[in-house]
């Protein structure tokens, strides 16, 4: 599946990321719980075997990357997760909304500022939630126009989030 | 009352146009009805066992009379000439066309109204005492917050996919008109011992399969706090409600599951963070700004009169009439429950006549309850006789209001896809056998309240006298459940024992009144009477004669 990857942010009048977006070959290797480490390149793995094999996997030379199911918080990642360069959410099913909080959370609990990958069934119409509570990147079919048009579907929004874009509040009082 | 500003206007007016393209979209075959069932549902669009159902959100109750104009013209050009008001201070209409709901959202953006969260595993519409503003004991106007609220809630990036659907109530007096403690979440607003207005929020109250009454979770949350307080209460129940199994997903499980300890905890952690970082803190500005719109409107001063009338005034008066916080002024309740008609139904032609009463009399404004009817909250006592003769002409002066007639009802069988029973034959049934209106004031307070199926939309867990519709092979039976109450004295009605045949609960339902009637000491109504002598003498006069006892 492709992978679409947002550019550093930059902040619209709005406050709103508008991202170069680009659609490009995964830089990382996802691996099964038994697949041996590729020799060199980023390697994205379950947190169970992040948790088994961690060391090792810190040690190595290349980036890393932890596959979160929707049961599991970021914050099982511990002090781990600044070691990390791309935390992935799965998504099971597009009505399995945990992925948005946990998104939030990395953003705005825990400060991370590597990827944060979104991955599973989720749909178009989600594309907007998912930019709002701090994913850059997308295992998904989607085109560069689909995100573009789903990002402007609401110029306007009522809550704070991990994006950073001003809330109605914010406009309505002229910040 | 609220107005939208531009960007409310513009956030009501481009969610028309995105749901308008997940039609096209759904009608192209790009969407499937599985992912299309949860965006339609989102914006308040079921597909029920005929047609679709809109259901239309009216936030908190309030309505002004364009706005009650727009909802008759959707009923003559889009339905079948009427709408159905809900137990959750909806209208819902039971016939419109999927390419056709678009342009009716289109109509209701005009009117500053929307569908935005009226269904879905989403925060719902927010629901609020229907005498605001108007009501003698409130601290304050409970709308001002339940705007807020709205504003929040409204396609929050987080809280759109929760595990299951969030209701949310505010009220702001002792007599709890907004059945607080059978909400997800409500807002109670208090005076602390220095005076100062705050919140107290419970959580995990709910209806449904397995009722529960919410518990308190904040015992005095700042103004400026109460969205951090929210936000982190949405956040333990995103991040750890039930997800495995439909019936175990409200939060109301989760609640029970940490208890309250556990659950303030969690909601604490998450507060402390909120609070902090500062985003969602309500500046006072906020407050006043949102205040200004919902100040009272000018009452003149008036001598606090009421006026006499002929015996049909006098007795709905008894019943729909409330006190108001201003002399001369009052409060009422236009019951939408006709003796043998549908409970919350409205014809467009009712909707367009009191329109221009409101106009006329009712200083522009009208209420939805949650008891399915409709409440014009601030009338001039001397305008009550002029009100009361464009009522009955409509068919809306019956003065039932609280009585045993007053009845809520689901939309049962007769239109639900849910439904295992029909809820509106039985209701239609036991108000023809009270109707004799000496009877129902002999009676008293009594709340019977009717839900076609677990679910629970018709409040059964809260009547005084509850009826739940079941299934048994393919025939309908009626339980009966007795005690319950959505007041301030919330409880969870016990149940009886093995249902009756549809004809049978009518007659069942006239024994236990008949039993209390007997059993009451004086000022005692059904309730009182049922808390003191327990089910069982209920329970043998219902059961008489064993015949009935079909199931």
């Amino acid at each position: 599946m492709p992978l679409i990857k947002l550019g550093a942010p930059q902040h619209d009048t709005l406050g709103g990321a508008a991202h170069d977006a680009a659609i490009i070959a995964d830089p990382f290797t996802t691996l099964t719980d038994d697949q041996p480490l590729p020799a060199e390149g980023g390697a994205i793995v379950s947190l169970t075997r992040f948790r088994k094999d961690r060391d090792a996997l810190l040690a190595r030379n290349a980036p890393i990357g932890v596959l979160l199911t929707a049961d599991e918080s970021p914050e099982q990642l511990g002090d781990d997760v600044h070691r990390l360069s791309v935390v992935v959410i799965q998504f099971p099913k597009f009505r399995d909304g945990r992925g948005f909080s946990w998104a939030r959370m990395l953003r705005t609990r825990l400060n991370f500022t590597g990827e944060v990958r979104a991955s599973g069934d989720f749909l178009y119409d989600q594309i907007n939630y998912l930019l709002r509570t701090g994913f850059d990147a997308f295992d998904s079919n989607f085109t560069l126009e689909d995100l573009n048009r789903a990002r402007l579907e609401m110029s306007f929004a009522y809550q704070p989030s991990a994006d950073g874009k001003k809330t109605i509040r914010d406009l309505r009082s002229g910040k | 009352m609220y107005r939208y500003d531009e960007f409310d206007a513009k956030f009501v007016a481009e969610r028309v146009e995105q749901f308008r393209g997940q039609v096209q979209r759904r009608l192209s075959g790009e969407l499937n009805e599985d992912q299309f069932k949860l965006l339609r549902l989102m914006n308040g669009l079921y597909l029920q066992l005929h047609a679709y159902m809109l259901r239309i959100a009216v936030p908190y109750g309030t309505l002004a009379a364009k706005q009650l104009r727009m909802l008759a013209h959707i009923a003559r050009k889009y339905d079948r000439g009427y709408g159905h008001f809900t137990t959750r201070q909806n209208i819902q209409f039971n016939w419109p066309k999927l390419v056709d709901v678009p342009d009716i959202l289109a109509d209701l953006a005009s009117v500053e109204m929307h569908c935005i969260q009226t269904s879905g595993n989403c925060i719902r519409n927010v629901t609020a005492d229907h005498f605001a503003g108007a009501a003698a004991d409130e601290i304050e106007d409970p709308r001002p917050i339940a705007e807020i609220i709205r504003q929040w809630s409204s396609l929050h990036p987080e809280f759109v996919y929760l595990p299951r659907k969030f209701k949310i109530a505010v009220s702001a007096s002792p007599h709890d008109r907004a059945a607080l403690r059978f909400h997800d979440m409500a807002l109670e607003i208090i005076k602390n011992e220095a005076g100062e207005i705050g919140y107290r929020v419970l959580v995990g109250g709910g209806m449904g399969r397995t009722p529960y009454l919410g518990y308190v979770v904040g015992d005095f949350i700042a103004k400026p706090d109460i969205l951090a307080f929210l936000e982190s209460v949405m956040r333990v129940y995103n991040q750890s409600g039930r997800r495995d199994n439909l019936y175990k997903s409200r939060i109301k499980i989760l609640a029970a599951a940490l208890g309250p300890e556990e659950m303030r905890r969690q909601v604490m952690r998450e507060f402390m963070e909120i609070k902090q970082k500062g985003t969602l803190q309500l500046p006072a500005e906020e407050l006043a700004r949102i205040d200004a719109y919902f100040a009272p409107p000018k009452f003149e001063a008036l001598p606090d009169e009421m006026p006499k009338g002929g015996k049909d005034f006098e007795n709905w008066l008894k019943t729909n009439v409330h006190p108001h916080r201003a002399p001369g002024y009052a409060i009422a309740t236009i019951s939408l429950k006709p003796i043998g008609g549908v409970p919350g139904d409205c014809s467009a032609e009712q909707m367009d006549a009191l329109a221009e009463l409101m106009d006329t009399y009712g200083m522009d404004e009208i209420r939805v309850s949650h008891e399915q009817n409709l409440v014009l909250p601030h009338v001039k006592k001397r305008d009550l006789p002029a009100i009361f003769a464009k009522l009955s002409e409509l068919g809306l002066a019956t003065p039932n209001a609280g009585l045993i007639t007053d009845i809520i009802a689901c939309p049962g069988l007769d239109y639900c896809d849910l439904a295992n029973a029909r809820s509106i034959p039985i209701a239609q049934d036991i108000a023809k056998r009270f109707a004799d209106l000496d009877r129902q004031h002999e009676i008293g307070e009594l709340k019977i309240k009717i839900s076609g199926c677990i679910n629970a939309c018709g409040h059964h867990h809260a009547g005084h006298i509850g009826i739940l519709g079941v299934d048994k092979k393919g025939v309908e039976y009626y339980q009966l459940q007795l005690g319950g109450s959505g007041a301030e004295d919330a409880s969870i009605g016990d149940i009886m024992g093995p249902g009756f045949g549809e004809h049978e609960i009518g007659p069942a339902v006239e024994r236990v009144v008949k039993a209390y009637l007997t059993l009451r000491k004086d000022g005692e109504r059904f309730l009182d009477t049922y808390r003191r002598v327990g089910m069982e003498p209920f329970k043998n006069m219902a059961y008489l004669d064993q015949l009935y006892a079909a199931h």
